[in-house]
């Protein structure tokens, strides 16, 4: 773990860099996780928009849910117009 | 306008953050932000959205983005605007990499970057503390948005009564107990209070009906001067479970509880009319913040005929008449 | 050396030097007695004589707020306030430090309520002592037009918010003859204001929640920047200097060096302390007086070198109930260390007139070696 920036070394007046909050894996805040049943999609984009901390992705035509910061709110889960997001047990 | 297209754009606002599972705010702003395609500078208010996506060293902001107080989103807005104005004049905020530092006057100003300011606030912000910054923004006719992500009380300190929290219901500081039944007052209605102001754009919207946000996003960026947009956002403090907020959003439109509409120019437009008023009791029943009400008919009732007269003033207001 | 004399009042003065530093924004709300200020401002934007966009915000927290919002966005900021203008703005003020701006304020001292009173006194000023902003007194409308154009220069150096003070009403709304500088030269001493980071041109996040594992750092940065200031004071001042023609330090030393007796004060009343100073030094009595400009940061070390070995009173135009008041405070914290007498005294709350009668009755107690533990009072009906 590296060890906290002293008062000469931080940047002035707490300016944050955009983004930044990208190093923060949420993931782990999970107990449940969706799995996308592919077949069944239709495309609709709507668990893409709707997904409140943004990580579900349209990658290679597949609907991918990002681990890595998914809360595990399954709110995908419920929007889906055609119910192939499951949610299961996430450890 | 579709799901896809908003799922196209840059992300503003980025995967990090700490709001609750399924907070509705993140997805409202992440629509609301995808209605420009013009660069955006946002001002946010003390609350959930702000706390939550800007604890040091990281931000979830992908745009500039500032947080100065509680109640003066929309006098940082303002401050922020007039800047670009008076340093547009100056050919200061110029498009690309210049290296001629020589201008005509006219050549500066078309090639000026064109920037679009928006300014968030919870119904904290918006509704009590921040009601003077707001009102006096939109008075001087800035030209800007303003969003309202209304979760109906302080929600960020635990939820704490606002102006904006419904009648009845639980909170905090309004508690239910022996003899008090949740809020003694009825919602105040803060988009009513802006359209009262003139202003160009004033909408309503809920995140169950998310392609009638992003149009009206797109309408409040467009407009010229002050636009404001108030939007439901449903949170687990009401009682509810993270994967209901569009659900429960969704019963607030059906039962004219949350009417969404538009007031364009002084005319106004509901935007959805159910065909049949769900009953009010249909949107309460599956919070847990109005439970002690569920077996008193007395306030059911004033709360459902409340509802009712808003609506129907809302529909004079549109110039229709109430269908039986 | 420009040789341009109008008659101007003290609000005026001001006026002039924002209209030759031609801000990009200023966000005001007009408070007595500074309301003139914004007022000739805004004939200025109305007459075309200046390029600043104004904002009429409807209270001055709104004011501070639009300008935090306005400097965070690149632009060149001032503003104006007194009293429970200034008091409706505290919540902002420690923001605009704290988020580095350097945005100036002038505030023209009058006292705060309650009671209601719109008269001078330094109370508002000292309310903000402790919130990051640099703090410059100016005895008359000379001084405020010289200070104002100083700490402009000066906040955008040391990239902190500054606030200019003079006394409400009796310099703000009389008369004086002010030397002008030349607009140009102002326009060069100020230079063009371009910011490493702004909203308008960076992705950054301003104003992010700091938790108890990094706000003490920001902070000492703060506090580090404010300390520095003293000297980048200075080096500005002397930059003036070579307009001007006149000198500028931490404090007017007047008649100092070799009085015994030396009254300590700020702002127009130490005008009133010259005279009688002038009239006692023909009598031969060696008298003198200490006029604090910079009052935060404050130059301890420096009050300290000059004072030893004298007999002081402190005259405070405001009260800190409950413990000594802020400039005699300051005094006996520069010179804790060393053997001095300091008096206290307090006066002209709410307005209430000093006279030179006064003043020379504390000379008169100083030279008499009469010194009180408890503080005194000039003018109060006891």
């Amino acid at each position: 773990m590296s060890r906290l920036k002293n008062w000469k070394e931080i940047r002035k007046a707490g300016l944050v860099e955009p983004a930044s909050s990208l190093a923060v894996k949420t993931g782990d805040w999970k107990v449940v996780k969706p799995v996308v049943d592919n077949k069944k999609c239709i495309k609709c984009y709507k668990c893409v928009v709707y997904c409140p901390d943004l990580c579900i992705e349209m990658k290679n035509e597949k609907i991918t849910p990002n681990l890595d910061y998914c809360k595990g709110c399954s709110l995908c889960s419920k929007v889906c117009p055609v119910k192939c997001i499951a949610m299961e047990k996430a450890r | 306008m579709s799901f896809k297209e908003i799922a196209s754009k840059e992300k503003r606002i980025v995967s990090g953050h700490r709001l609750c599972p399924g907070c509705a705010a993140i997805p409202i702003v992440r629509i609301i932000l995808a209605g420009t395609d013009k660069e955006v500078v946002a001002a946010c208010a003390t609350g959930c959205l702000e706390v939550a996506t800007t604890i040091y060293p990281y931000s979830s902001w992908n745009i500039p983005f500032i947080h100065n107080a509680f109640e003066n989103s929309a006098a940082t807005i303002s401050g922020i605007e007039t800047a670009y104005n008076a340093l547009k004049k100056k050919g200061k905020i110029k498009k690309a990499q210049e290296n001629a530092s020589h201008f005509l006057r006219a050549e500066r100003q078309n090639l000026s970057r064109e920037i679009k300011f928006i300014a968030f606030g919870g119904d904290g912000g918006s509704y009590d503390i921040g009601l003077q910054a707001l009102s006096g923004a939109a008075e001087r006719g800035h030209d800007f948005v303003y969003v309202c992500y209304d979760n109906e009380g302080y929600m960020n300190t635990g939820h704490q009564r606002s102006s904006a929290t419904p009648y009845g219901a639980h909170t905090t500081t309004s508690p239910s107990g022996k003899f008090k039944k949740g809020k003694e007052a009825f919602r105040k209605d803060l988009t009513e209070i802006m359209a009262a102001h003139g202003i160009p754009y004033v909408a309503q919207a809920s995140l169950s009906n998310p392609l009638d946000l992003y149009m009206k996003a797109k309408k409040a960026f467009e407009a010229k001067g002050p636009a404001f947009i108030n939007v439901l956002s449903p949170c687990a403090q009401w009682g509810i479970k993270p994967e209901e907020s569009v659900e429960i959003s969704d019963k607030a439109v059906k039962s004219c509880f949350w009417p969404i509409y538009e007031v364009e120019k002084g005319e106004y437009k509901i935007n959805f009319k159910p065909e049949e008023k769900l009953p009010v009791l249909e949107f309460i029943k599956s919070q847990l913040r109005f439970k002690h009400l569920l077996e008193d008919k007395e306030m059911l009732d004033e709360i459902q005929k409340h509802v009712d007269e808003k609506w129907r003033h809302l529909l004079k207001l549109e110039g229709e008449k109430e269908a039986d | 050396m420009n040789k341009n004399k109008i008659a101007l009042t003290g609000a005026q003065a001001v006026a002039e030097a924002m209209r030759q530093i031609n801000p990009d924004v200023v966000p005001a709300y007009p408070i007595t007695p500074q309301t003139q200020i914004v007022e000739t401002f805004a004939h200025f934007v109305a007459d075309g004589k200046v390029e600043t966009e104004m904002i009429r915000v409807e209270s001055e927290h709104s004011a501070m707020s639009a300008a935090v919002g306005a400097s965070a966005a690149g632009a060149r900021v001032m503003t104006a306030s007194s009293s429970q203008g200034v008091l409706l703005m505290l919540e902002i003020l420690p923001i605009a430090s704290g988020l580095r701006l350097p945005i100036v304020m002038n505030v023209v001292n009058r006292a705060i309520s309650a009671p209601i009173n719109i008269h001078c006194d330094h109370s508002d000023s000292m309310a903000c002592r402790d919130l990051g902003w640099v703090q410059i007194y100016s005895e008359d409308n000379q001084e405020v037009y010289d200070n104002t154009i100083l700490a402009m220069k000066l906040a955008e150096k040391i990239e902190l918010p500054v606030m200019v003070m003079q006394d409400g009403f009796i310099t703000s709304h009389c008369v004086e003859e002010v030397e002008i500088l030349e607009d140009e030269k102002v326009k060069r001493f100020v230079g063009d204001y371009n910011p490493e980071t702004s909203l308008l041109k960076n992705k950054v996040t301003y104003g992010a929640l700091q938790l108890p594992d990094y706000y003490f750092e920001t902070k000492m940065q703060e506090a580090d920047a404010i300390a520095k200031a003293k000297i980048e004071f200075l080096k500005t001042a002397k930059e003036l200097s070579k307009l001007t023609g006149r000198e500028y330090n931490y404090f007017e030393s007047y008649k100092l060096k070799d009085a015994n007796y030396v009254i300590i004060t700020m702002n127009s009343s130490a005008g009133t302390v010259k005279s009688v100073v002038d009239k006692l030094r023909k009598k031969g009595k060696k008298v003198g007086l200490l006029k604090p400009v910079l009052f935060r940061p404050f130059p301890y070390s420096e009050i300290k070198s000059v004072l030893k070995g004298k007999k002081i009173a402190v005259l405070d135009r405001s009260e800190s109930f409950g413990a000594n008041p802020p400039l005699f405070s300051e005094i006996k914290n520069s010179l804790f260390d060393i053997n001095a007498r300091v008096q206290s005294y307090v006066f002209g709350l709410g307005g209430r007139e000093i006279f030179e009668k006064d003043i020379e009755k504390v000379f008169d107690n100083l030279m008499k070696n009469k010194f009180d533990e408890t503080r005194k009072y000039i003018g109060l009906r006891e």
